[in-house]
């Protein structure tokens, strides 16, 4: 058996509260995460679930390394990434990759198109210059499906689907092994929304990518992922092949979840079932 | 499918080309006059601003009688051409103006940007200096550090550097409080730049409109201070003309001859007022979220 | 069946001021009866909120209704004076806002809140406006009404405060209700309980609700009938089970494709066609044309 791309073993992680915040401003840390054991396998796709406080935002961040666990190791391939500061971490970077719910935010609004895509690559040195780095920002653009004129645009200029892709094109130029896509279609339209998503399922075969897909939306989830892990209050309550979980949920609660997705087909018993 | 992706939205580059602002143009051409006039003050002055002609004193402006042809704005008590003096003044104000404010900015955004976006221990340290500096009445505080360390221009422009500073601090950590939880500087952390680079290339030209929309108000308030200083006689030497003192000497003989008061405070509220609109104008403009 | 109708709006179109050919709503025509519950579809930027603005009389200085009407309960609100159109509104129709965190005051206790309009518009005494509240607050489901009274928004949960919100509007007793996205902020078992409570509510009280939404699936569920908004245009007026059935316009045939399903993932989720977008834009570039050619004159001539 070849080893995972990601291994997750009793991981916990704990954020600063701001609700109970001290006089002198010091918050006091409440545990997201309780005792995560995860595996990631090279070339699938696995689906986060969970409602808000689920807890699911932070694990993807944690794999990432935006957040440190507070106990628990997480190894990327053959290494220990759980502590490694900034520096040390540089090297995964290129294979980290991470494409946000808010393209808006996500984006710098003060830079073009081509240098928020061109500049990792110059840091990475996929690109030894400006001009080259422009040229792979414009690679980048049209296998996400834009014009390679939109690099030299400012992210307020385009429209929010639109957005999501340059966020897409960010991630891949680095030519990453793994993606974590959070939330990255909750804030579109149903039409944008299948285009991102056929989009992301293309990158996906044609880059031999690892997606985690970060969602609380059980149907999108269905469409797209290898697996689906479903977390409650900082615990996975479930991790299972997808056609697995949605035929038979082995939980009670992945089972209310499915339940109270409104399917678009006129049914008058839902709103009454429990 | 791709013809839905490459319909830009109608905002856009067409939104650059719109006309400038009115209050951006009133402002602005204000404060070009004043900083001509101080720049060129020796070509531009009709007299001497210091040459005392007791046959001329408290001469009215040229509309009214009595009035001396070449005396447009009258002259003050020692017979001192009033609008030479003003024009004189804007050099000292605008002296004080810039170099004050610029270095305040400076020192106060620095410190802000880094409390802000490094917190923790740093952001303690800052903070608790600035509150301490809040507790003090600026005015009260300036008036004290030009008693110690003596009377002079060089004393005016470091006690408003050194009251002013909080200011911007204040304002800009906040502002990167705001940025810093926004997700382009996970995204630049993902990229792995290090902290400083982001700090330099991705927080701080966000904090930029906020940053120069304030420059542009404390060149205002620097001004003011400056004036007030004057006032008080704790500015530069009291021939030297500045609006500052001359307002304090028209108040002596408001009854006699107003205009030795009114058009000195005339030009100070002028250019107060277009620092502050030309700030807010400029932050509108230059602000890319908000186009 | 339009004589019916409690909301009816007929050929409105709006426009902005700066420039009176621009249509934002498109000659559209909305009605919903007494006791119905019609949703109105469609993606952002469809005219969806502009259609709710009109209702409640608080469209933006730079918009205008050039055409049309909006009549609630025979009443036609644009031909009243300001205040007398406001008054009539408050009486006759209220509001499920979308975000349940910023539509409550924070600093005002629930009470105040929920009992506003009893005491302001229908002249209810400060206690008999108290009881009301608790009654209502007891449909929808809250078991400690009067420690809920007593409390400030901060201190309940989100789908708490949405209840609070749906009490607030049918306190009352209008005879429409407007909710505009209520449940899309929430987490779909949550968004479930309260969608039963409004359809409870609605069933209770027979008001007749326009829900506003751009999510099918919540359509299937608790309308009886639909308008579909594509461009600030109506392109479909239907019941519910035809839409999903036989879908008219193929815009709308292509937004249920869209619409992910968890038990067809293969035939969900599909992106809308170029084609179809663009027949539609020419559809409404067609219509727009006309409309000017018609009114162009009249058009020049007001601005």
């Amino acid at each position: 058996m070849t080893t995972p791309l990601f291994s997750v073993e009793g991981v916990n992680v704990a954020l600063p509260d701001p609700n109970h915040k001290s006089l002198l401003g010091t918050m006091p840390m409440v545990e997201i995460l309780h005792d995560i054991d995860l595996e990631i396998e090279e070339g699938s796709v696995v689906g986060l679930v969970g409602e808000s406080g689920s807890g699911k935002s932070t694990l993807g961040r944690t794999l990432v390394r935006l957040l440190e666990p507070a106990a628990g190791t997480i190894r990327f391939l053959d290494t220990d990434i759980s502590h490694l500061d900034e520096q040390a971490m540089r090297p995964f970077r290129r294979d980290l990759q991470v494409i946000f719910q808010d393209p808006l935010s996500a984006l710098n609004p003060r830079h073009t198109i081509a240098s928020i895509i061109g500049r990792p690559l110059m840091l990475h040195g996929l690109a030894q210059n400006r001009r080259a780095a422009r040229r792979l920002a414009q690679e980048a653009l049209e296998r996400v499906g834009l014009p390679t004129a939109f690099a030299a645009r400012y992210p307020h200029e385009l429209s929010g689907g639109q957005r999501q892709r340059v966020g897409i094109a960010r991630a891949i130029a680095t030519q990453p092994r793994f993606v974590l896509a959070d939330e990255v279609v909750s804030g579109l339209d149903v039409s944008s929304q299948a285009q991102i998503l056929t989009l992301l399922d293309q990158l996906k075969t044609d880059l031999k990518l690892t997606v985690v897909f970060i969602s609380h939306d059980l149907s999108v989830v269905r469409r797209l992922c290898d697996r689906v892990v479903v977390l409650r209050r900082g615990e996975i309550l479930e991790n299972r092949p997808t056609a697995e979980l949605f035929e038979a949920p082995a939980h009670a609660y992945t089972a209310e979840l499915k339940a109270a997705i409104p399917l678009p087909e006129v049914d008058q018993g839902w709103l009454a079932s429990q | 499918m791709a013809d839905i992706a490459q319909t830009a939205p109608q905002s856009g580059p067409a939104h650059r080309r719109r006309p400038l602002p009115l209050r951006l143009v009133l402002s602005g051409t204000w404060l070009l006059v004043v900083l001509i006039c101080a720049v060129f003050a020796p070509f531009i002055a009709p007299h001497d601003p210091l040459a005392q002609d007791l046959l001329l004193e408290r001469l009215p402006p040229f509309w009214m009688a009595g009035s001396e042809p070449g005396y447009y704005l009258g002259t003050d008590g020692l017979g001192r051409d009033v609008l030479s003096r003003i024009i004189y003044g804007a050099r000292i104000a605008l002296t004080v103006a810039f170099v004050a404010a610029t270095a305040a900015c400076v020192i106060g955004s620095a410190l802000g940007l880094i409390a802000g976006y490094y917190r923790g221990f740093v952001d303690q340290i800052v903070s608790r200096i600035v509150d301490i500096w809040m507790s003090f009445p600026p005015v009260l505080f300036a008036i004290l550090l030009v008693a110690v360390i003596g009377t002079g221009l060089h004393s005016v422009i470091l006690a408003i550097i050194v009251i002013d500073w909080i200011r911007f601090c204040r304002v800009v950590r906040a502002e990167t409080f705001v940025q810093v939880k926004l997700d382009y500087v996970d995204s630049a952390r993902v990229a792995g730049f290090s902290r400083l680079t982001i700090l330099i290339r991705e927080v701080f030209p966000n904090t930029l409109p906020t940053i120069v929309a304030l420059l542009s108000l404390e060149m205002g308030i620097a001004v003011i201070v400056e004036a007030i200083l004057s006032f008080v006689n704790l500015s530069i030497s009291t021939d030297d003309p500045t609006w500052g003192g001359m307002i304090a000497e028209g108040r002596t003989i408001i009854y006699f001859a107003w205009w030795v008061l009114v058009f000195p405070l005339i030009a100070l509220f002028l250019t107060v007022l277009a620092f502050g609109q030309f700030g807010e104008g400029l932050k509108d403009r230059f602000d890319p979220v908000l186009q | 069946m339009m004589a019916d109708a409690f909301l009816d709006i007929a050929d409105l179109s709006i426009v902005l001021r700066s420039d009176r050919a621009h249509r934002l709503l498109r000659s559209v025509d909305l009605h919903v009866n007494p006791g119905e519950v019609r949703g109105l579809v469609g993606e952002s930027g469809a005219g969806k909120s502009m259609i709710g603005k009109t209702i409640f009389d608080i469209l933006p200085r730079a918009v205008e209704a050039v055409e049309g009407a909006v009549t609630l309960g025979g009443t036609d609100l644009l031909a009243l004076s300001s205040n007398a159109r406001r008054r009539e509104i408050a009486a006759a129709a209220a509001l499920i806002p979308q975000d349940p965190l910023t539509a409550l005051n924070p600093v005002r206790r629930i009470e105040g809140q929920i009992t506003d309009r009893l005491t302001a518009i229908l002249g209810f005494s400060k206690k008999a406006a108290r009881d009301r509240a608790l009654t209502l607050l007891e449909e929808v489901h809250i078991n400690d009404p009067e420690r809920v009274l007593r409390s400030y928004p901060h201190q309940l949960s989100g789908g708490m405060r949405q209840r609070v919100l749906i009490a607030a509007a049918f306190a009352a007793e209008p005879k429409l209700i407007v909710a505009d996205e209520p449940t899309t902020a929430l987490d779909v078992t949550v968004q479930k309980q309260i969608l039963r409570l409004i359809a409870e509510m609605q069933a209770h009280h027979g008001t007749a609700l326009l829900f506003v939404t751009h999510d099918l699936g919540v359509v299937a569920k608790i309308c009886q009938n639909v308008t579909v908004l594509f461009g600030g245009k109506v392109v479909e007026d239907t019941d519910v089970k035809g839409l999903f059935a036989h879908p008219a316009h193929p815009y709308t045939a292509a937004l249920i494709n869209a619409t992910p399903r968890y038990d067809r993932p293969d035939q969900s989720l599909l992106p809308v066609p170029a084609d179809v977008i663009e027949a539609t834009r020419a559809e409404i570039a067609k219509a727009d044309a006309e409309w000017l050619s018609q009114r162009g004159q009249t058009l020049k001539a007001a601005s």
